[in-house]
């Protein structure tokens, strides 16, 4: 049989504000243990809690840059539950009334299709703290720090069918929230984190199956790895005439599989209800229209801008809006090099490999936009040959030292001297007598062959240009 | 609405409260007592009320992002019962 995979996405960002949504405690990461956990956060009796502006800035920002209605009136609710690391015994969320609704995201996938998807709403919560499970004689050591830190837990629709989509859904989500400014999302940190909802039906059928939640998967590949992996576990289960049980599950990196949730409590039952320390956050139109004023241009706006002012194509023009800071270094480099075509082709062609390779972020790149810059500008006058200026960008990797600089120290400078290219040029003509002759046959593409010759000769740094015409000159 | 005593005892569950097996008639009696005032309440027509979130007719006011606390942990974890390297400790969570 033919299935059909549905899934959607839950993803809680964690919003990059410098104190914690109802209190005044730090939420830097990587803090001493509990050195950012204060009386609110131990939920000890008598405190209350007081809203984070910004965290509710941040939550319109990200509504305005999805289309979402903003919720006018937004409220509070207890979800109960008894954990250690949420000491209050219930969380604080957003049930019925979310600060932002319904909205859509669109994204491309690689090979080019666009898929728009629902988003259900993104509310705002409080993160919990961390259990530690080892090394505490039988016991759990609980660090509060992070219990507290705000949370913007975007839900889109069931929407997408494949793990590919779901993964360019997360990316295109990641993007526009580096964008916005309003979190590091940074999945290995748990600053991003993505539970995935999955069932499969008959290919045709309009119900959904029974569906299952994948949580703790911390990185783009695990999405596509833990969804591809429960897709396959479901068909074989019902294909073996089994059912699906709806139910948690958890993804094991390094087992590349999914593993029930054992549970005793037979259901959740969060009995939700209105949070009766906090009044409703009414947003008004001007608080609105100032956000508005001020989102930054978003990576769709960006590309057509790219392809209309540097006449780039869609691939390029999408690979470099595809990050905030790789577009600013793109940007950075064609006003150093004047040439936008060639920017966009070393940007997304030598550095992209670069980074890959090492796995580094633009900002860790030994190559700054300022030096590629200078290199490019130097292909352009001419200085160097587009062969050459690679072995300059090698040489970026180890050394600190400007273009220029570097084409001098090694003696890279394109020679451009006629004198010494026709020396080689004879030279050329005097070891290969055959091709030589061949071409005053009307062998054209004998050319070719021979100013290959002569750039070997020059190691490089002849121009190239001038070779071609003076081989011609000579071979009349 | 009369409750059952399965569910009075998945409510004293979901609240961690232990009730003996005494009290649980008693509880039940009450408790159904609350709902039936509760489906009284339900039967008044409120389809033109919107639903309150809040007994005050106030909006909630926001405060600026900036970080007030300081560390306080050693006078805090002298308030828990025990605490290792940082961290509180409570009995173990998970099987």
């Amino acid at each position: 049989m033919e299935w059909e995979t549905v899934i959607g996405l839950e993803v809680h960002v964690q919003l990059s504000t410098q104190s914690k949504l109802f209190s005044g405690s730090a939420t830097r990461f990587g803090a001493e243990p509990n050195t950012q956990a204060n009386i609110f956060d131990l939920a000890l009796p008598g405190t209350l809690p007081v809203l984070n502006k910004d965290a509710v800035k941040m939550a319109v920002r990200f509504g305005l840059a999805i289309d979402a209605e903003i919720g006018r009136r937004s409220v509070f609710d207890r979800k109960n539950y008894f954990y250690p690391d949420l000491p209050k015994g219930y969380q604080v969320s957003q049930l019925d009334f979310p600060t932002v609704g319904k909205g859509e995201l669109t994204f491309t996938m690689d090979d080019g299709t666009e898929k728009t998807v629902g988003i259900t709403r993104a509310h705002m919560e409080e993160d919990a703290g961390k259990s530690l499970h080892e090394d505490f004689q039988g016991m759990t050591g609980i660090d509060l720090n992070r219990a507290g830190t705000p949370l913007l837990e975007i839900v889109s629709e069931p929407d997408l069918r494949s793990a590919k989509e779901a993964v360019a859904y997360l990316k295109k989500l990641h993007s526009i929230i580096r964008y916005l400014d309003i979190s590091d999302a940074i999945m290995a940190q748990g600053s991003m984190r993505c539970d995935a909802n999955v069932s499969i039906r008959p290919k045709g059928e309009t119900e959904f199956g029974t569906r299952t939640e994948i949580k703790n998967i911390n990185s783009f590949r695990f999405v596509e790895r833990a969804i591809n992996y429960e897709v396959q576990r479901q068909q074989d289960v019902i294909e073996d005439g089994g059912r699906i049980v709806q139910e948690t599950r958890l993804y094991d990196a390094d087992r590349d599989e999914t593993r029930s949730m054992r549970s005793k409590e037979v259901a959740n039952d969060y009995r939700y209800f209105p949070e009766p320390d906090l009044l409703p956050i009414v947003i008004d139109e001007d608080f609105i229209e100032a956000i508005r004023a001020d989102l930054p241009e978003l990576p769709d706006e960006k590309k057509q801008r790219f392809m209309a002012e540097f006449k780039l194509g869609e691939y390029d023009a999408g690979v470099l809006v595809s990050s905030r800071e790789l577009a600013e270094y793109f940007e950075a480099v064609v006003k150093i090099s004047g040439d936008a075509k060639l920017a966009s082709n070393w940007v997304t062609g030598e550095l992209q490999a670069l980074l890959n390779k090492n796995n580094w972020e633009v900002s860790e790149s030994p190559v700054q936009a300022e030096r590629l810059g200078t290199l490019i500008a130097r292909i352009k006058d001419e200085t160097i040959s587009g062969k050459i200026a690679k072995t300059v960008f090698e040489a970026m990797l180890d050394s600190e030292a400007g273009v220029d600089e570097i084409i001098e120290e090694k003696g890279l400078k394109q020679v451009t001297d006629t004198g010494a290219i026709e020396s080689l040029v004879d030279d050329v003509i005097d070891n290969n007598p055959e091709q030589v002759q061949q071409f005053k046959e009307g062998k054209e593409q004998v050319l070719g062959y021979l100013v290959g010759q002569a750039m070997k000769l020059s190691q490089g740094k002849a121009n190239p240009g001038q070779v071609n015409q003076l081989l011609r000159e000579k071979m009349k | 609405m009369a409750l059952s005593k399965a569910e009075v005892e998945q409510i004293a569950h979901l609240a961690r409260l232990q009730l003996s097996d005494a009290d649980i008639d008693d509880v039940t009696n009450r408790v159904s007592d609350i709902l039936k005032l509760i489906d009284q309440m339900q039967s008044v027509d409120t389809d033109d009320v919107e639903p309150l979130a809040h007994p005050h007719d106030a909006v909630q006011r926001l405060r600026a992002d900036e970080v007030t606390e300081t560390n306080n942990r050693d006078a805090l974890q002298e308030l828990a019962p025990e605490s290792q390297d940082g961290l509180y400790l409570v009995p173990k969570v998970i099987e």
